[in-house]
């Protein structure tokens, strides 16, 4: 029948049709190209991970050694993980620490953030203002700056180099498990993620209408029901979205784990795997990976029906409503004070203890004596830290404070535009095959754990794919990775920020004759600017504090704060790397402080999660 | 010359369909509304024709320019369709001044910046707006909004207007005005206008055509007189005019040479028939019909009088410049009559009343269609 010229030239007009048709709408022709753009970029890498999982590896060659059979298909790496010898120490273990560390940090966080959050939202608590501005600055330092602080107190000889403060100042040693492992983790991880449920709940709570609850006291709900019906239903989704955003984040992070776990060999999942990597075992770390990635999905998956996959949206920009405060009483002062306390440890103790230590020529001392001021301005002496130069004088700190500025300008700049232009190309086909697939594939990155994203990209990117160059080595490859796991991010914001504009505003726009580009520069853009921004700051921060993304993929060259102070921090040369950490809140928080100041306060409130 | 033809236009919405087989032609320079109640498909026509919506099938035509049509491959975007479009919410982007709302789409067209700011001067003195023109449209009233929106609209200088329920946003007052002044700028620029609304007064007031449409179909498209007196069906008849018209469900009978329709005590002569007229409305009624009669055209007296019907009145409803009377007869048939004034009638009063033949239409109780007219 395709034959007939009458089908043939049918054909022909439904072509010409469809082509005249896309040909103005841009948001079409977006959806297409970015589905299959994030679709090489995010299932290529899933699909690598699973045929390398499912294939012999030069590493195994060393075991096998048979080498016909490198790359042939093999169940080997399931089996050595799920069930041999090794299984208890390469997966149960593991496994096990990552569900105590996932299950800690997030009871902790969720405690901690709800708790704050509803002393500052809905009580008369003093100085409010100040402690909702301050409480999220842990939400812009790297996770793993509270377990640096901790090594400075509480390390103990035993393990490894010189004794913590605690030994030193009080002559008391802490026990292994107190130094080290589990607990000191959960710890230091549950006091930077407080800050994520801290800004999703406090956002919930800022537009549950205080009137809503007095209709319920008035209908004769006692207090306590009032809470359960109507409260908490409300914050829920808030509740949900922090929970499987702590719990995902904190089973698959790494930067903590290896600072307090590595030297008494505790390992999670993603310490596994990079040591897996380190040892260049490929097949068992892609296995490893794909046990997160399960995982990450499940919580997904289990949160979606608790809340409903609609409701799981938290949007933090709502209105605020006239709220009653609950009284404190006599309390106002003191629980004022305990948070006061509780931000002291949190986050400025950390942060002076990283300051006082990167003055200390020797390290564990702390007669007047050892002060110095070499680590920041001295120049090179074979004497200290392998001859390295003081801070302000390293040329490879200062590159390396160009290229995180650069990553994170770049980064933010680029998931910015992505961010919005998807949050159009989904809103404006909402409902379609299309616009589904989008939202999906947008939100895939999220579930990939940073490490064994890294791992895969290294291997994609290590010789020329298609039209694309061999990217490894080069600034590109970071800047590509980054936005892409930003994508879940950018995407859920500029999806709110799209869904808050009519779509009649465009419509009025097109029949008034401006083209797709005038409409979104005029119209779309500057209506949709604070989202945007907000989306920007939100993943410079994440770009500047990433570790275990980069760490697989920075050269020489290429390397950035973040992986020059886990290298010094490797080498025992703590105070640069303390120094370094410095230098690199500080950037975080003079860019955020500049955003706020220029483009109103709201920057750090656009914080969605799902 | 600006006329516009919707040929078999079908819309489907996931399965559901909005419009179904939709033929509609609008002339030159008329103000045609489309009319109907909530859900019926008016938007989705409007936005058809405006090409914010592709339809299923059909084809659109515009000054013989075919605009849409699936089948040869031919679509022109609404950026190149210059058509105003008025919505309900006005659109108006709420970053921009009056001034800046208007003269966006001017800026396009390669226009000077004298003759920029002529047209914007000279539209909003249209509308009455001079000195807003450096606000932003969340500083301006509801009433002033839909100006600017007006103003927007004809700076560009469309030959046709499209408007979804302008004014509903807008008070009963300002809504009353504004009308006026749709109708005054529709004369004054001569575009031809397509307007939607689900209030029949005012696609009474304003159009030169109305078209009811239900449930995705349209019903009947005529002047509004012809609306009014002369609906094609009983959906048409029920959803035009307030309190709504009555129905009387009966039957045709002969009675010495003369004819009637029946409703036990009810009966109305059918006029200028013979018995071949009689067989045909037979026929077409099928047994059983209905008749229908205006609420207004129906006599009432206070006193019995010859060939009058007495009712009972069961509620009396006034509202200033008319009153409503529901009354029920004996044999359990409910009325509304409306009256000039105040009326001393009370409930629970005997009245006497008089369905005037010369004002009753017919319709097939089953299909619902129109057999028998007094308006021609
Ligand atoms: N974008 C859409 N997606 C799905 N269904 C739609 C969409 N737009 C309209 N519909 C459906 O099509 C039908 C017609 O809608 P339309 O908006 O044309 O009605 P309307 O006559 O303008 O009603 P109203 O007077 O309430 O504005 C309705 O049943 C509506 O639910
Ligand atoms: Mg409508």
């Amino acid at each position: 029948m395709a034959d007939t010229p009458l089908a043939r030239s049918a054909a022909f007009t439904k072509l010409k049709f469809q082509l005249t048709r896309l040909r103005y709408r841009t948001d079409i022709i977006l959806s297409i190209i970015f589905v299959i753009v994030f679709g090489f970029l995010v299932l290529v890498p899933l699909i690598k991970i699973i045929i390398v999982s499912l294939t012999y590896q030069s590493f195994d060659m060393r075991v096998i050694r048979d080498m016909k059979k490198l790359g042939t298909f093999t169940l080997y790496h399931y089996k050595r993980i799920f069930a041999s010898d090794f299984s208890y120490a390469i997966l149960v273990k593991p496994f096990i620490n990552s569900l105590l560390v996932g299950f800690g940090v997030t009871a902790m966080a969720m405690l901690l953030g709800s708790l704050l959050a509803w002393a500052i939202v809905r009580t008369d608590l003093p100085w409010k203002n100040f402690f909702d501005s301050i409480i999220v600055i842990p939400y812009m330092m790297p996770s793993w700056v509270i377990a640096l602080a901790w090594l400075i107190i509480f390390k103990n000889n035993r393990v490894a180099g010189e004794d913590g403060m605690l030994k030193i100042l009080f002559g008391i040693t802490p026990p292994d498990w107190f130094s080290y492992g589990l607990f000191p983790i959960i710890i230091c991880l549950g006091l930077h993620y407080y800050s994520y449920s801290y800004l999703l709940i406090s956002g919930a709570l800022k537009t549950v209408n205080s009137e809503l609850e007095e209709a319920g006291a008035i209908a004769g709900l006692k207090k306590w029901a009032v809470l359960r019906k109507i409260t908490f239903p409300i914050v829920l989704p808030a509740l949900g979205s922090s929970f499987v955003l702590t719990f995902t984040r904190s089973m698959g992070t790494f930067g903590t784990p290896a600072l307090l776990g590595l030297p008494v060999r505790f390992f999670n999942i993603p310490t596994q795997i990079y040591a897996s990597i380190s040892m260049r075992n490929m097949g068992d770390a892609y296995v490893l990976a794909l046990i997160l990635v399960v995982l990450a999905g499940i919580a997904i998956y289990i949160n979606s029906k608790i809340v409903g996959v609609r409701k799981s949206f938290v949007t933090m920009a709502g209105k605020g409503f006239k709220n009653r405060m609950n009284s404190l009483g006599s309390w106002r002062y003191p629980v004022a004070i305990i948070i006061l306390l509780f931000l002291f440890v949190a986050f400025l103790l950390p942060l002076l203890l990283l300051v006082w230590n990167t003055f200390l020529l020797l390290p564990g001392d702390y007669s007047i004596s050892n002060l110095t001021t070499h680590f920041w301005i001295g120049d090179s002496d074979y004497r200290i830290a392998s001859g390295e130069p003081g801070i302000f004088k390293n040329p490879g700190i200062w590159n390396g404070v160009w290229n995180s500025i650069r990553l994170g300008v770049l980064a933010a700049l680029i998931n910015g535009f992505l961010g919005l232009f998807i949050g159009y190309a989904v809103v404006r086909n909402r409902g379609t095959r299309l616009s589904k697939s989008l939202e999906a594939i947008s939100f895939a990155p999220y579930v990939f754990p940073s490490i064994a994203m890294g791992a895969i990209y290294l291997g994609m990117f290590a010789k020329p794919l298609g039209p694309i160059p061999a990217l490894y080595g080069t600034f590109s490859l970071l800047v590509l990775i980054v936005v892409v796991k930003n994508i879940p991010f950018s995407s859920r914001s500029g999806i709110s920020a799209m869904l808050q504009i009519d779509k009649s505003l465009e419509e009025s726009a097109r029949l008034q004759g401006l083209p797709w580009f005038k409409r979104f520069r005029k119209i779309l853009f500057p209506l949709t600017k604070s989202g945007f921004l907000s989306g920007m700051i939100l993943t410079f921060i994440t770009a500047m504090r990433e570790l275990s993304l980069i760490i697989l993929l920075v050269t020489p060259t290429t390397r950035v704060l973040t992986t020059i102070i886990f290298a010094y921090e490797d080498q025992e040369e703590v105070q640069h790397a303390n120094g370094v950490t410095l230098i690199l809140i500080t950037i975080i928080i003079i860019a955020n402080f500049i955003v706020r100041k220029f483009f109103g306060n709201k920057s750090l409130m656009g914080l969605k999660e799902s | 010359m600006s006329w516009i033809e919707l040929k078999n236009i079908k819309k489907t919405y996931s399965g559901a369909p909005a419009v179904r087989e939709l033929n509609l032609k609008i002339e030159d320079k008329q103000f045609v509304t489309l009319l109907g109640p909530s859900g019926c498909g008016k938007t989705t026509t409007l936005r058809i024709i405006a090409g914010l919506e592709e339809p299923d099938s059909g084809e659109v035509i515009v000054d013989g320019k075919i605009f849409f049509s699936r089948e040869k491959g031919i679509f022109v975007p609404p950026e190149k369709r210059r058509l105003g479009l008025i919505f309900q919410s006005y659109a108006l982007w709420p970053h921009m001044t009056v001034r800046k709302n208007i003269s966006l789409a001017l800026e396009q067209m390669h226009l000077s910046k004298e003759e920029i700011d002529n047209i914007v001067h000279e539209v909003l003195e249209k509308v009455q707006l001079s000195e807003y023109i450096d606000r932003y449209p969340s500083e301006l009233s509801g009433g002033q909004q839909q100006r600017v929106a007006v103003a927007r609209m004809i700076a560009a200088k469309p030959s046709i207007f499209l408007m979804d329920e302008p004014l509903s946003n807008l008070d009963a007052m300002l809504r009353v005005d504004m009308r006026a002044e749709l109708k005054k700028l529709h004369h004054d620029s001569g575009a031809t206008t397509v307007y939607v609304t689900h209030d029949q007064v005012e696609a009474l007031t304003l159009s030169d055509k109305i078209a009811v449409m239900n449930n995705g179909v349209l019903k009947q498209i005529g002047t509004p007189e012809e609306i009014y007196k002369r609906p094609e069906d009983l959906f048409v008849a029920r959803f035009v005019g307030s309190p709504r018209i009555n129905s009387i469900e009966g039957s045709l009978a002969k009675k010495d040479g003369r004819f009637f329709f029946e409703r036990e005590e009810i009966r109305t002569a059918l006029s200028e028939i013979d018995d071949s007229d009689m067989s045909r409305l037979e026929k077409l009624s099928e047994g059983k019909l209905i008749a229908t009669i205006r609420p207004e055209d129906i006599g009432v007296s206070k006193t019995a009088k010859p060939g009058w019907l007495e009712v009972v009145v069961t509620s009396v409803l006034p509202a200033g410049s008319e009153t409503i009377l529901t009354v029920i007869t004996k044999g359990n048939v409910e009325l509304s009559l409306k009256m000039n004034g105040f009326t001393d009638i009370k409930r629970n009063d005997r009245i006497w009343i008089n369905i005037d033949p010369g004002k009753t239409n017919y319709y097939n109780e089953k299909t619902g269609k129109l057999i028998l007219s007094y308006f021609k």
